[in-house]
């Protein structure tokens, strides 16, 4: 079974991605910091704040998260994760981007080779349908085509 | 210089921001105080903007730096990770001397305080990172600021330029939530911050019910617990302003009128804060083992609260007949406060308590994945946000650290 959401692009691009939710916010940095510092190549969630995602790994996933929370180094932390070729494969937000995702999303389009797509506003029922294993395919128009099989 | 601008319109495209306005703040801010060798893209980037001879138009400080090996306790494998994973320090402290930094003291994230002299005035723009620091200037000060991230912030002050959306606008300034405080007494600044951010996430609440403790006066102990309050929104959310009822400025010209029409009501009494208070998970192997260390003040602390806190300690000690505090303690400020805490008097009385006192960045600190591994507690829920670190509200810290709860 496939499901079709319109959203909103951020930075435009194409990925296909196994999916991974956060129905809480997305601490930015307390995800990212433990397998930075520890230069763990499948980027595990560090924040133990996210039962959702906690000890998961990240790299190569297709986020799905309703915004990210925390401190202001959320952003620099996404950049350094695009820049180290670390990424997930794409950011697909159920509301609207915040300023630190956003900050981050732009840095790593505009200062990195990184093919990571950003799109928003995708609305409370992607959240509610989409699980940890399913396909997620996001064309360069901010379509994301979610299918279970 | 075009790729900054560049990055800045892309930034403010993402809110619909129609144009960008002038920085108008004497001093910039930026989170990034640290040289994380996994961070090398960072400084790269900054290398190649520093090249292009694009420095900050306006002197700025920066959040504190990650070691004191002087005064906060560590072993010698300890430090061998320290000095491996902040590899790029001085290379990093190079680059923000030649973009500006206001002096070498200017690293702390309560840039905002008198001693320190980086604050804004009501109504300044700012291009600032650090979301306790944020949230502060926002509500505290009234001047306006985005929760930029960090990089952003820096490229803000390079350009003299900042997208205006959000909370620079006055629409972006009234409140989504309204919090009624109905505890029997003030709450814990951390956990009553903590409360209100997990549930506003980034929207800015209207408190109601905290002028009943902390007066309607921006006195240093309101200030002081504002601070606290704030950062724990700022990071257990994303709240990056918030009004006070009949206390801070915009609440006192506004009032009621900030608040959007059909705002829902968070209510939060001492079951609230008591359920919030046991939902922190803590990640120590062994839960009962006997805390190594204690941090106090992320976000640093003030001079009144250094000089309340010894007061505060004495006592303890004196009721649990000890000399000295029982867990090896270190309290942070900012280099600037620290020096006018030296010239009073209680600056030896907290020595003579055992205590130590230091300009570090505890956060920065305990990401040594050794130090990760140590029964560290903390009054700082920013702190246990992104750490192993254990919370306890103060008074239970007070009682720890002075062997009062043996």
């Amino acid at each position: 079974m496939k499901r079709t959401f319109q959203g909103r692009v951020v930075t435009a691009g194409t990925v296909t991605a196994e999916a991974l939710v956060s129905h809480g916010g997305f601490n930015t940095l307390a995800s990212f910091q433990g397998p930075m510092l520890t230069g763990d190549k499948k980027l595990k969630c560090s924040d133990q704040n996210n039962p959702d995602l906690y000890q998961k790994s990240m790299i190569g996933k297709a986020i799905c998260l309703p915004e990210t929370i925390g401190s202001t180094t959320g952003g620099m932390a996404l950049y350094t994760v695009c820049a180290s070729g670390m990424s997930p494969a794409c950011l697909l937000f159920s509301k609207h981007i915040d300023s630190l995702a956003a900050a981050g999303a732009v840095l790593a389009d505009i200062w990195t080779d990184t093919n990571m797509p950003v799109v928003d506003k995708l609305g409370e029922e992607f959240l509610n349908y989409v699980k940890d294993g399913m396909t997620v395919e996001v064309k360069e128009n901010g379509i994301v085509e979610v299918s279970d099989d | 210089m075009a790729r900054v601008l560049r990055t800045l319109v892309a930034y403010g495209e993402a809110f619909d921001a129609e144009r960008l306005v002038p920085v108008t703040s004497e001093y910039g801010h930026t989170v990034i105080s640290f040289g994380l060798g996994v961070m090398k893209p960072v400084y790269e980037l900054y290398d190649r903007i520093l090249s292009d001879n694009a420095i900050s138009r306006q002197p700025f400080s920066a959040d504190p730096r990650p070691l004191d090996k002087k005064n906060v306790p560590a072993n010698l494998l300890q430090n061998l990770v320290f000095d491996f994973m902040y590899s790029q320090q001085k290379r990093y402290e190079e680059q923000v001397k030649k973009f500006g930094i206001m002096n070498d003291d200017a690293y702390t994230c309560t840039c905002y305080l008198p001693q320190v002299g980086n604050t804004p005035k009501r109504g300044d723009i700012l291009s600032w990172a650090e979301s306790s620091a944020v949230v502060y200037a926002n509500s505290v000060l009234g001047a306006r600021c985005n929760r930029n991230s960090g990089m952003i912030e820096l490229m803000g002050s390079i350009a003299g330029l900042i997208p205006e959306f959000g909370l620079l606008t006055d629409d972006g300034r009234k409140a989504d939530w309204v919090v009624e405080l109905r505890t029997s007494s003030l709450p814990d600044a951390q956990l009553f911050g903590s409360a209100v951010g997990m549930r506003v996430l980034e929207k800015v609440p209207y408190v109601k019910g905290l002028d009943k403790y902390l007066g309607s006066e921006l006195t240093e102990k309101a200030c002081a617990y504002l601070k606290d309050f704030g950062a724990a929104t700022a990071s257990n959310g994303s709240v990056g302003l918030y009004h006070i009822e009949h206390l801070t400025p915009e609440a006192v010209d506004f009032g009621e009128s900030l608040i959007r029409e059909d705002a829902p009501v968070y209510v939060v009494d001492d079951a609230e804060i008591e359920r919030v208070k046991n939902s922190y998970p803590c990640i120590w192997k062994d839960l009962n083992a006997k805390p190594k260390l204690c941090f106090m003040g992320c976000p640093h602390m003030t001079l009144s609260q250094l000089i309340e806190w010894t007061l505060r300690v004495e006592e303890a000690l004196e009721e649990a007949q000890q000399k000295r505090v029982v867990i090896p303690t270190v309290f942070t400020a900012a280099p600037a406060v620290l020096k006018a805490f030296e010239d009073t008097e209680y600056y030896n009385r907290l020595k003579r308590t055992g205590i130590t006192v230091s300009s570090i960045c505890p956060l920065m600190y305990m990401n040594n994945p050794l130090v990760k591994k140590e029964p560290i507690i903390t009054s700082s829920n920013k702190l246990r946000t992104y750490s192993s670190a254990r919370f306890y509200p103060e008074a239970e810290i007070l009682k720890k650290i002075t062997g009062l709860s043996r």
